[in-house]
């Protein structure tokens, strides 16, 4: 069976590690937060100037002052801090946030992202995203592994305007787990009950295949 | 001591023309001067650039400007919930310069802050680097990125005081202290403007230096983009 959106979140639940500062982007990557492992504690960081987010406020709690990158209505949690935009991405660039969650349209084999643009179509603005993937040391993609028509998001090169050249370091899609290695994707996991043979169909991009590849565990 | 009280909005947004270069502040429709948007929008001004990290929605914010054509060009981050914006935009009636957020803070840090331009990573390979100087630095390449200015800057705090300091509330900081330092004349709206001297000095977001006018906003509407609420169990 393919992950669901929460099971893609749940899954890169389990890379993060305790005392992590974490960006998580818009999409299924906000849905991170909902799968913290027992016993780790970590610090999520929302662009827009708050370093502590907490959970979604109760029904008639919403302040129009405490917002997240989504323009949604968050909380803190004790020990949060707020700053200003330049503050935000001085911990950004400054690669003081340890990890980003980032969806995506399209990812290549040579660690490129393209997530803003659709020429013509769809031009919405890259936000913070060029800034996170351009110095992020760590980079987690959350996509699904093909579009709605079917075709590939894992590419051998995208066609998309790209985000960010060479900077993703793993992908986790509804199908499988990607490390981007020097020599291109290599496939360290598939979703239960997912065969190899139906992954390397998916993927437009060459799959680096070594010995047995586990199911995820959840 | 300066005091930089203005009575009414006519009077904060006196000397504003046409063809001039606004910064508004605000992410999202948080922390927008929400005062002086409207009453620009009753202006007959035209040809602005706008420097600003959204639109607004089609109803509030930027949005009314546009929905005007006011703003023949557009300096921003993300322009997601704006749909004549869009419109404007691939019809080519505005001119749009979409650039990378943090770079958009910097840029305009860098404006208040008497630096021409610096280098950074974001962009580097994309298109928004095209055309810009590309340097190596520690081994990775860094694009050259020019700071901003503005005719005018307009920035929404939660309290200010006569000397023109500000305190800003929660996550409607983000870009209005940037934009504060970077505007020639900056004009602060505040939801309570408190005599000089009852504001700890410790407590000081934005100094009144950087401050030319402040005016205590009439009304505050603040709208919520995107009410999400979870469920008391």
């Amino acid at each position: 069976m393919a992950l669901d959106k929460n099971q893609i979140a749940q899954r890169i639940a389990q890379d993060l590690e305790h005392n992590m500062y974490v960006n998580l982007g818009i999409g299924i990557p906000t849905l991170v937060a909902n799968y913290i492992p027992k016993g780790i504690d970590i610090e999520f960081q929302s662009e827009n100037g708050v370093l502590g987010m907490g959970p979604f406020p109760f029904e008639g709690e919403e302040d129009p002052d405490m917002i997240n990158a989504g323009k949604q209505t968050i909380t803190t949690l004790p020990g949060a801090v707020l700053f200003d935009s330049a503050t935000s991405f001085a911990m950004i660039r400054g690669q003081h946030v340890q990890l980003t969650v980032l969806g995506a349209m399209e990812v290549s084999e040579n660690g490129d992202i393209a997530n803003w643009k659709i020429p013509g179509k769809m031009v919405k603005g890259m936000g913070g995203a060029m800034d996170l993937v351009a110095s992020a040391e760590n980079i987690i993609v959350a996509m699904m592994h093909t579009n709605r028509k079917g075709e590939s998001k894992i590419l051998k090169k995208c066609t998309l305007p790209i985000t960010g050249v060479n900077c993703i370091k793993k992908v986790v899609t509804n199908l499988a787990v990607l490390e981007v290695t020097k020599d291109g994707f290599k496939l360290l996991e598939r979703a239960p009950g997912v065969s190899i043979e139906e992954i390397i169909v998916a993927t437009q991009a060459e799959l680096i295949i070594e010995g047995d590849i586990p199911e995820m565990g959840f | 001591m300066i005091n930089k009280v203005v009575k009414t909005i006519d009077e904060a947004i006196s000397g504003v023309e046409s063809n001039m270069t606004f910064m508004v502040g605000g992410f999202g429709l948080s922390g927008i001067p929400e005062n002086c948007i409207a009453a620009l929008s009753k202006k007959d001004i035209f040809g602005l650039t706008c420097i600003s990290n959204n639109a607004g929605v089609d109803d509030f914010g930027l949005g009314l400007l546009l929905k005007r054509k006011q703003i023949k060009k557009m300096i921003s981050s993300y322009v997601g919930e704006n749909a004549e914006f869009e419109r404007q935009m691939l019809s080519g009636e505005l001119e749009v310069d979409l650039i990378p957020q943090g770079s958009l803070a910097e840029r305009c840090r860098a404006g208040g802050a008497g630096i021409p331009a610096f280098f950074t990573p974001a962009g580097y390979g994309t298109e928004v680097a095209e055309g810009k100087e590309v340097r190596e630095y520690n081994g990775n390449p860094h694009v050259l990125e020019l700071a901003l200015t503005a005719d005018f800057a307009f920035v929404k705090a939660w309290k200010g005081d006569g000397a023109g300091n500000l305190i800003f509330k929660g996550t409607a900081r983000n870009f209005n202290p940037l934009m504060a330092m970077a505007g020639k004349i900056t004009v602060a709206e505040v939801e309570e403007l408190v005599p000089t001297g009852e504001l700890d000095p410790n407590q000081i977001h934005t100094p009144g230096i950087f401050v030319q006018r402040i005016l205590q906003g009439q009304k505050y509407e603040k709208r919520i983009e995107q009410r999400t609420v979870r469920i008391r169990e």
